[in-house]
């Protein structure tokens, strides 16, 4: 894999043949993204134009999505992307899924996850980035994550729309006699001037058979009439009246159903069971166990006729349990080794400059802070579940999985199946938050499939299973000096942090290979911020332990910013400066993010007297600016404490620069949603490991943000006409500095551990 | 057998009577509206009305039931809910919607026994239904403005 | 306060000694027990009997001693959990606020669409292994005037007996609420994942007959 010290290019030899090889593959340009391996399949009076669209005899836009909808919004925006170069109805707009094909796989998200500062514009950087786009092409996944389908599909999906109409017009224009470029489209229908028109319906089948387009003109932004409005979500009317499908929805005649009891012990195993109880209960059919599977610990499963004949069986099941190596394994002991690790090494280091030991050395005040931030679960609505039936030689999985290919990649190989014989339908997803990036409860469910003589089953997760089996966001310790100057100017800024690395454990459990690759996550958040260090060093020391770890909605931003923003607040009030000029002072070359910022300040009244609480408790606010993702997201947050200590957050003023907003009121949507998720976290949670054994198992241990305890939130997203990047994660990063950062300067105390707890 | 009430119409479910509502209504009666989030109260995402009053039906066997009307998110029905489900898509509440059924079933409950609710009456109706996308400030604005709707 | 016991017999110096010995003995112990917190951190679970106090003779100090006995059920979480001092019940042996957001209401059954009975079923409810949702046909919040928690035991003895106070309770039917309540009974049987109240819900009644019957003193 590519390190920051790697050149590709041998000098002689098979490192040069290779190399040439290398070069010359690099060289060629992309494989078009237009049109699938496979024709599309296509329903009575359904044609397909490209492998992005199809139209029906009945004037249906059918746009294939090949991105999973888990509240992100992101079938309605990139269905108005397509819609608007296509300049269809948007009455007529529908979403289909697509099947899996090379076309589909996320390139964006991948390229972004090089470990490379946003910044770098080197020659290594463009080489690295050009190779990985093309892997990902060719070897890639289909990914909704790493808030990159926006990035990912933007051109090609406007391409795509694009190089549609262009066929219909062309099947207009000669069914008409003529010319393409008198005709013109509007809102599904193909005008002439001469008062010809048809709409796309009635052009579909023709339109089909046309060639594709050599090129396409994109619209001009300037004439969009779709993008950049706030248009409804496509999917809310089902979601209100209970016929929207999630996974756990999933009906199939001759359904059974399965629970499914887990080691308690991480990564354990079953050593024996015994199941003649569980067999007496009514309604059992079959009891058997579950190895280890994509990551999954070790359980039995009781297959049954209704989902309580299992959930009762499966309790009555008698287990001895191979605990296996987390056994011994505790929180306490966790943090002492991250800790431990920091005290011998500073890691990779993801990023320098300048000389930040001499700076410290020169330096008339320094400032010194560990920072702690504990595992946690994802606690996605909709509990673990997948239903797959297995009979005759063919597979099919019904799933909410954020990765559709390697869901079918893990049943093939789970029941010795090709993948071309796995069919895989993807269903709403009842939140993913990065849980559905993993294909645990898929595998479990294709063991489980083998035993039901052919019949469907759906397997569905306790939420106790659920919250003691996940792969957790990793905790991390993180320590930080920074130098002043007699004037409290920034000489220096040293970080270093210790956790567990996500991507080494996601290659092992789904390809089975052990790579020790720089893990661009275990530091994003640190390293790779906007803030101009006279002098820097940032490193992270990756710890090896037995805890799953996984994707948790914005990933090493998510505690890296609690430890930066946090203790770039230290530094300022070291420096005797007020936090936001101190942050504008280190953004003086960055006029996005300056803007972001000094929004955030104005709009929440930053400098203004704070009126008390309605209990008469006093409010005090906190700052904080994060990018991720390729977002600029600045928030303050309004804090008070009541006399029980419990924090209290009134209002979040949030502002993001995202480029261009697609649909802006999806975009405040997912801050809302971002914020909430972190300020649920912030102030609430901690998965504790005792003995190997996650303590937390149900809403009243692992509590959530609640209605009562929802601040107000006031997002502004900035005009833009950069191009669009995420949002699904970008809103998460900021909200815990936030807090903490008021709640210093509401009670002096300063915070360096989540959650969040007032002494 | 047992007889039930679902959303106006008689039913005889196979069911034990200790099975919870929510797995009856979920798999037997394939009524899939009604959630499963926790299995213990707690999240609110299985929520039906029994009698009109909200209920967490992963809790209540059926034999707890008896003939009482049951109405599930797909029996919610009358021009009251028409403008819950109005404001609810002008104030684009939904997002991944999973919580939303629940959510339904305890608001449109609320709004028919207080007509003008305050926030605090929000606040005490609502905090059983969790989310996890965060819509809770929009459930707030979509409450308040169906609420006005229906006093114009 | 509490009283001495009687000086008889021996000399006047020596019992003068003995006496303020005891009495300092009973002072710490009604010290000790209004100092408690209302859940000990191992709180008991048996109640003694009533002959278990007879050796107690004078019938004002037997009777105090009885109620503190009883007192053991009346300041456990089961009990004080729905006897808050406000308008949201507590939770768990730790007592902690309600989760989610529940209140009183008009009627102590919960507000308009957050009924107590949206959650709290006829019966408790067995959702794990190890954890039950509690549940009783009547549940709901004791009356703010029937506030017990964060108060002293005599405090709540006073309370009991003071008919304005009290729901309108003459002794008899105190004594029979005690033995035959249901909401009062399901203290003993609370499901899994929470602490029965300490004895039985005969021992208690027997505690409780045997105050009223001594007199039915208040702990000072």
């Amino acid at each position: 894999m590519v390190t920051r010290r790697t050149v590709l290019l041998g000098s002689a030899g098979l490192a040069g043949a290779l190399g040439a090889l290398m070069v010359g593959w690099t060289a060629m340009p992309p494989r078009p993204r237009l049109v699938t391996s496979d024709p599309l399949p296509t329903g009575p009076g359904q044609s397909a134009l490209n492998g992005w669209v199809k139209i029906g005899a009945d004037n249906t836009v059918g746009i294939v999505m090949c991105k999973a909808e888990m509240g992100q919004g992101i079938y309605t925006g990139l269905a108005m992307v397509l819609a608007e170069e296509l300049d269809a109805d948007w009455a007529q707009v529908r979403v289909e899924q697509a099947p899996i094909d090379k076309i589909y796989q996320n390139v964006a998200g991948i390229v972004e996850s090089l470990p490379f500062h946003p910044d770098d514009h080197g020659t290594l950087k463009a080489i690295a980035e050009r190779i990985t786009g093309k892997a990902m092409r060719e070897f890639g996944l289909m990914l909704t994550g790493t808030s990159s389908s926006m990035r990912d599909l933007w051109l090609p999906m406007r391409q795509a729309g694009a190089s549609a109409r262009a066929m219909l017009v062309a099947a207009a224009s000669q069914e008409w006699g003529v010319k393409a470029r008198e005709c013109r489209v509007e809102a599904g229908r193909v005008l002439h001037p001469s008062g010809r028109s048809a709409s796309f319906g009635e052009l579909a089948a023709a339109a089909a058979s046309q060639p594709l387009p050599d090129a396409v003109v994109l619209k001009d932004p300037k004439t969009f009439k779709l993008i950049g409005k706030p248009r409804k979500r496509l999917e809310a009317a089902s979601k209100m009246d209970g016929s929207a499908r999630f996974g756990i929805d999933v009906l199939q005649p001759g359904m059974q159903y399965a629970s499914v009891e887990m080691c308690p012990t991480l990564g354990g195993r079953v050593a024996s069971f015994d199941a003649t109880d569980a067999q007496k209960l009514p309604g059992v059919r079959k009891v058997l166990a579950l190895p280890p599977l994509y990551g999954s610990t070790g359980g039995v499963a009781v297959i049954a006729d209704t989902p309580y004949h299992a959930m009762r069986a499966v309790k009555a099941v008698r287990v001895e349990w191979d605990d296996g190596v987390a056994a011994n394994l505790s929180s306490d002991e966790i943090y002492q080794r991250l800790a431990q690790s920091l005290d011998t090494d500073e890691g990779f280091h993801f990023y320098k400059h300048g000389d930040v030991d001499a700076a410290l050395k020169s330096a008339v005040k320094t400032v010194k802070a560990e920072y702690r931030a504990p595992y946690l679960a994802h606690t996605t609505m909709e509990p673990m579940n997948c239903t797959v039936q297995f009979k005759e030689g063919r597979a099919t999985v019904w799933a909410a999985t954020q990765v559709p290919d390697m869901a079918r990649r893990s049943v093939a190989k789970v029941l010795g199946l090709a993948v071309e014989q796995v069919d895989v339908q993807t269903q709403l997803l009842g939140g993913g938050f990065g849980r559905r990036c993993e294909v645990d409860v898929i595998a479990q469910a294709a063991a489980i499939a083998r035993e039901s003589g052919g019949a469907p089953v759906q397997v569905i997760w306790s939420r106790e299973q659920d919250t003691t089996h996940d792969f957790y966001r990793p905790a991390c310790v993180s320590r930080f000096q920074a130098g002043l100057d007699a004037s409290g100017q920034l000489l220096g800024w040293l970080n270093t942090s210790a956790g567990q690395a996500i991507m080494p454990q996601v290659i092992e459990r789904m390809l089975g290979l052990r790579a020790a690759v720089p893990d661009r996550t275990t530091s994003e958040g640190a390293f790779d911020q906007p803030y101009e260090w006279p002098s820097a060093r940032i490193g992270h020391e990756a710890v090896e332990l037995p805890v799953p770890v996984g994707f948790w909605r914005s990933v090493g931003h998510s505690h890296h910013a609690f430890f930066k923003e946090s203790f770039l607040d230290e530094v300022a009030h070291a420096a005797g400066r007020d936090p936001v000029a101190f942050r504008a002072a280190l953004l003086a070359r960055r006029p996005r993010h300056l803007k972001v910022l000094q929004r955030a300040a104005e709009l929440s009244g930053w400098g203004q007297p704070l009126p008390a609480a309605a209990d008469g408790t006093q409010r005090a606010r906190g700052v904080a600016l994060h990018q991720s993702f390729g977002s600029i997201v600045a928030q303050v947050a309004e804090v008070s404490v009541s006399p029980d200590k419990r924090i209290r957050v009134h209002r979040v003023t949030c502002v993001i620069d995202c480029g261009l907003a697609i649909n802006p009121n999806l975009v405040r949507q997912q801050m809302e949603s971002g914020i909430v998720y972190g300020l649920s976290a912030a102030l609430n949670d901690e998965v504790r490991i005792e003995k190997g054994q996650v303590q937390q198992t149900n809403f009243h241990d692992n509590p959530v943000l609640r209605f009562d305890e929802c601040p107000v939130i006031d997002t502004e997203v900035i005009a833009s006409d950069e191009n669009p990047e995420g949002v699904g994660e970008p809103g998460t990063p900021p909200v815990a500095p936030a807090v903490a950062n008021a709640l210093f300067t509401l009670t002096g105390q300063r915070l360096r551990r989540l959650p969040l707890k007032l002494a | 057998m047992t007889p039930l009430t679902i959303n106006r119409k008689p039913v005889e479910v196979l069911a034990e009577p200790d099975t919870p509502l929510l797995w009856v209504l979920r798999g037997e009666l394939q009524l899939t509206g009604t959630k499963f989030g926790c299995g213990m109260a707690l999240c609110g995402a299985c929520t039906v009305h029994i009698d009109g009053e909200p209920t967490r039906s992963c809790v209540t066997p059926i034999s707890a039931v008896g003939l009482r009307e049951v109405t599930t998110i797909e029996g919610l029905s009358g021009p009251q809910v028409a403008m819950l489900k109005a404001a609810w898509t002008d104030v684009d509440v939904v997002q991944c919607g999973y919580c939303q059924s629940g959510q339904l079933m305890a608001a449109a409950a609320l709004l028919r026994q207080n007509p003008k609710p305050t926030d605090a009456d929000i606040d005490a109706a609502m905090a059983g239904n969790i989310c996890r996308c965060g819509t809770y400030p929009r459930i707030r604005a979509a409450i308040h403005q169906a609420a006005a709707m229906a006093a114009a | 306060m509490s009283t001495f016991p009687p000086t008889r017999g021996f000399g006047v110096g020596r019992m003068k000694t003995a006496g303020m010995l005891v009495a300092g003995g009973w002072l710490l112990v009604a010290g000790w027990v209004q100092a408690q917190p209302a859940a000990a951190s191992a709180p008991a679970t048996t109640l003694r009997s009533p002959s278990q106090f007879s050796s107690i003779a004078d019938d004002k100090a037997r009777s105090q001693a009885l109620f503190v006995e009883a007192g053991k059920v009346i300041q456990h979480p089961r009990c004080l959990n729905c006897h808050p001092n406000g308008n949201r019940p507590l939770q768990g042996d730790g007592m902690q606020l309600h989760q989610p957001l529940v209140l009183r209401g008009k009627d102590g059954f919960g507000t308009t669409a957050m009924r107590c009975a949206s959650c709290h079923g006829a019966q408790n409810f067995q959702a794990t292994r190890s954890f039950s949702v509690p549940g009783n046909e009547h549940w709901h919040l004791a009356p703010l005037e029937m506030a017990w928690h964060g108060r002293a035991l005599g405090e709540i003895c006073k309370q009991l007996k003071d008919r304005s106070r009290n729901g309108g309770k003459t002794m008899d039917q105190i004594i029979d609420h005690m033995a035959r309540d249901e909401l009062v009974g399901w203290a003993w049987s609370p499901g899994a994942g929470r602490a029965p109240a300490p004895g039985t819900q005969k021992e208690f009644t027997d505690l409780i007959k045997a105050w009223a019957d001594s007199g039915a003193h208040c702990p000072t």
